[in-house]
This record gives structure tokens, sequence and C-alpha cells, in this order.
């Protein structure tokens, strides 16, 4: 129990003050504006809008320069202006068929219709620190090519037709909300995949890693990795019809895993899926390989104890804002029951002080 | 899955145009063509979210959800424009319905020509110049020979 202390209002105050000031940092260096930070540092833009669960880069910006660059103070900043938005209504399910691709790799497919598109990538780059980026320099020019024209199939989709990997039936039922309900296990998949997506990155990434070290194990390969904007379309009631509402960029990851077979399905190959807000591929990568380690029951895998296969320890401890509320609450004023403990051990110290006098005395 | 054919309903395609349009963008085009008309809110611009869903393999789940404006006006003349459109825009919101409202006048040939076959355009060159980027970055696989024939 921690109870309210009164007292250390102006030291609140001036210590608000002075982040502020801190934050500004020294007046002859330029400010940073809130479109620099969107458009120059879009990744962290990016992972605060898909661990915030909004989709608003002017927001995320903001939300960045407020936390001096602190990313989950960030994105926590993000969760609570959510809440504060009426919810106008839910979307169709975005069709990423359709997206227009930035990036489209496979790594299981050399030759594939649509090709391998690169996009703009860390990959290959040989991670030497670039001292131009540190001088102005000019600004840099991408090269540009005839673009095909047509939607980028999707990989798994030839796969599928050879009958090598698990059918996914379709389905648009409403899903459930993590946002509205609370989270209760045993959680479909639905409800998992919503947690992930917004899960913290460094937290799915470690899980994921610890499935690839054995833990786990369902040797994953990327069937397919796409980040590109989408449509998105909502059905607006007064009009009796939907409209499309904006546009949102996504990153897609779609693994392909062995599966020796059941008692019931033969051998083939299984699927995790990793869908995530704005350009995150490590997250999306990561996503579907816990997601794949999560099914383990419905495809009858045995439980090996991993900490991937443990829908309740994973869901439970993925989100950082939740995390970082706990766990930080332990540096507020806790002096009530400090107290107690001391009073506790102090009482033990004595007894058990006194008895060795006693045995001592024997 | 989804409705993307056009002819049969222009409104769905024009609303959708003016919600991804560039922040500003239609207000300028709508300003630049004619003094706005006098007009009653129904809905005066408000912000809010969507839940964004996702569903290409298999049950669909919530990926998170994304800002949004709507409103809604009626002209002097009676008739109601609506617009919802992406991010927290409330300016935008007015100008999108004002022009959904118009379109249902006699000033639609003239708005199609002004506001909505500019917006298109420039949407498609937006597209295309990142596409372009992105056809530029393909790999062009080739075969080498190797030696044993």
């Amino acid at each position: 129990m921690y109870v309210a202390v009164k007292g250390g209002e102006r030291a609140i105050q001036n210590a608000h003050a002075w982040l502020a000031e801190e934050r500004r940092g020294p007046t002859d260096i330029a400010e940073l504006g809130i479109t620099q930070i969107r458009e120059q540092l879009s990744l962290a833009v990016n992972r605060v809008m898909a661990e915030g669960s909004l989709y608003d880069p002017d927001l995320a910006a903001l939300a960045i320069k407020q936390a001096r660059g602190d990313l989950i103070e960030a994105i926590f900043l993000i969760r609570a202006y959510r809440t504060t938005l009426p919810r106008f209504g839910a979307s169709e399910p975005v069709d990423t068929g359709i997206m227009a691709c930035d990036r489209r790799i496979s790594a299981t497919f050399k030759d594939l219709p649509g090709g391998q598109v690169l996009g703009p990538t860390f990959d290959y780059t040989h991670r030497l620190l670039d001292f131009k980026l540190a001088a102005d320099g000019e600004a840099p020019n991408a090269p540009s090519r005839e673009p095909e024209t047509g939607n980028v199939p999707h990989v798994t989709e030839f796969l599928n037709r050879e009958g090598l990997i698990e059918e996914v039936p379709h389905d648009d039922t409403p899903p459930p909300d993590l946002t509205r309900e609370p989270l209760e296990m045993p959680a479909d998949r639905a409800l998992r995949l919503q947690a992930l997506t917004r899960a913290d990155e460094g937290f799915t990434l470690g899980l994921a890693y610890s499935t690839q070290r054995g833990y786990g194990r369902n040797h994953a390969f990327v069937g397919e990795l796409r980040i590109g904007s989408v449509p998105v379309e909502m059905d607006i009631p007064e009009l009796g019809f939907s409209v499309e509402i904006g546009e949102v960029i996504l990153t897609e990851c779609e693994t392909v895993n062995q599966f020796t077979g059941s008692k019931t399905e033969p051998p083939q190959f299984t699927r995790g899926y990793g869908l995530v807000f704005g350009q995150t591929e490590r997250k999306a990568i990561s996503m579907a390989l816990v997601d794949r380690a999560l099914r383990w029951e419905e495809l009858g895998e045995d439980n090996v104890g991993a900490p991937a296969q443990d829908a309740e320890f994973v869901l439970y401890h993925a989100d950082n804002i939740q995390a970082t509320g706990f766990l930080e609450h332990i540096k507020l004023p806790h002096y009530v029951d400090f107290q107690s403990e001391l009073e506790l051990v102090r009482k033990l110290r004595h007894e058990a002080g006194a008895q060795q006098v006693q045995e001592a005395a024997e | 899955m989804k409705d993307t054919v056009s002819e049969i309903n222009p409104r769905k395609d024009w609303m959708g145009l003016m919600a991804k349009a560039p922040q500003g963008r239609v207000a300028a085009l709508l300003d630049a063509e004619i003094s706005r008309p006098a007009f009653t809110w129904l809905r005066a611009p408000e912000l809010g979210s969507t839940m964004v869903r996702a569903g290409a393999t298999g049950a669909a789940f919530n990926l998170g959800e994304m800002t949004i404006t709507r409103c809604a006006l009626t002209l002097d003349t009676g008739e109601v424009g609506h617009s919802y459109i992406q991010g927290r825009q409330k300016a935008d919101a007015e100008a999108a319905a004002l022009v959904d409202a118009l379109m249902q006048t006699e000033m639609a040939s003239r708005l199609r020509e002004t506001v909505l076959k500019p917006l298109q355009a420039e949407m498609v060159t937006a597209k295309a110049a990142r596409a372009a980027k992105a056809a530029a970055t393909k790999v062009d696989f080739f075969t080498m020979t190797r030696g044993e024939d």
C-alpha cells in the first residue's frame, strides 16, 4: 500500500520547469520541429504509432519531442491521448493484397511475380558511421524506373495453390478488442494478434529470437515481407455505403514454417503472421514468429514449456505501458509500507537476538 | 472482399479522394475557384478515431486506431455534405464536406474539373513517383554459367 503524501508541490513544479528547460536544451541550438521529427525520424514515429496503437504521424512526432526521445514515454502519451478520442467506428478489414508496395521481398522464392523489391532498406548497408550526415550535405536523390502496374500477389497464395500450406478460412466476424474488454485467457488468435501488434518491440524480438534458438523451435522462413500503403475503408451509416477515410502504411510478414503433420492434417507448411503500423519490419517478423509459437495447441504440437508458447506469459508481459506503469510505481513514495517492513525486521532481529542470549545462558 | 468498383458510386470516389488529400489542399483548390456558399452545420467538425481492422489471412483482428475528423453540413439550397477524413484536420473536413454538398448541385461539373481532377492527378503523380523509386530497387537476377557444362 502507498498513501497520498501532501507536500512537495513547489519541488514538483520546479522539477517540471527544469524538465521543460532540459527538453529544449541550449537555446543557441535550433529547436527541433514536429515536421522534422515526422519526416526525418520516421522509424521512431512508426514505432510510437504501432505500440501507441494510434496511427497519426503528427501526434507521434509531437509525443517524441515531448518525451525527449524516450519512445516508451512517447507511447505512453499516445495511449493516454487515444483514450480521449470518441470512436466513430471500425474499418473494413484492410486488404494488403492491394498494397502499394515500397518493399516486398521473399526469402523462400527467388523468382516470383512482382519480384524482389528492396525498398528503402538498411539491409546490405555496411553499418559504418556516415560522417557526411554530420555535415550539411546536398539532398540525396533516389533513382527511378518504370514501375509494373497491378497488384503484387501474396507469396503464400502460390503454396496454397498446391495445398502445401495450411488453409486459413476467411472470417469477418467482429474480433474481440482488448481496448474495450480486459485481456483474458484463453485468448483466441485475433486477440493474440491485437496484443502482439501493439506489444513492445524489444520484448517481442527477444521472444522471437528465443524460438529460433530452440525454446519452442518452429523453424520459420520469411515467405514474404511487404511494406507499403493500403487504403482504409469504413462504413458510414448516415450514407449507407462505405468510403475510404485515409491510407496507412503497414508492414506485413508471413512466415512459412515446417510442420510434420498431425492425426488430422497431412505434412504441410504452417503460417505465422505479423502486421504492424508503419515501416516496422523487425517488429513484424518478430510478431510472426511469436504468433506461430503460440499456435502450438491448435496445431497439435508439443508444449515444451518454452516462454514463447505460454500465451499468458507472453500476452501479460508484452505491453510496455502496463509493464512501465507497474515497474516504475515502485519508485514513488512507499514510506508507510517500508515503515512496517522496518518494524517487522527489527522485531525479528530482536527476537532472534533474545533467543541467542537465552541459548548462550543455557 | 471489398468494393473498389468506381463507376457505380462516384460520391464514394470523391469522398475517398478528399479523405486522402494532403493537408489544406482541398480548401486551396476550392477557394481558388469559388467563394464559399452559406451553410449550416448538421454536425460541427469533431475529432475521433476509427479502429483499423486487419484480415488478409484468416480471422479479422483489431490492428489499432487511426485519427479521423468528420462533419456534416447543409447548404441553404438543401444539399447535405458529409466528410470523414484522416487525421485531425477540422478545416480540411469542412472543405471536403462543402465540396461533397456542392457536387450535388449544378456546380458539380465545374468542381469536378477544378477540384477533384487536380486532386486525383496529384495523387497519381505522387504514387507513381514512389512506385518508380521502388521499381528501381527491384533485383534483376542473372544466371552465371557454371563450369560443369
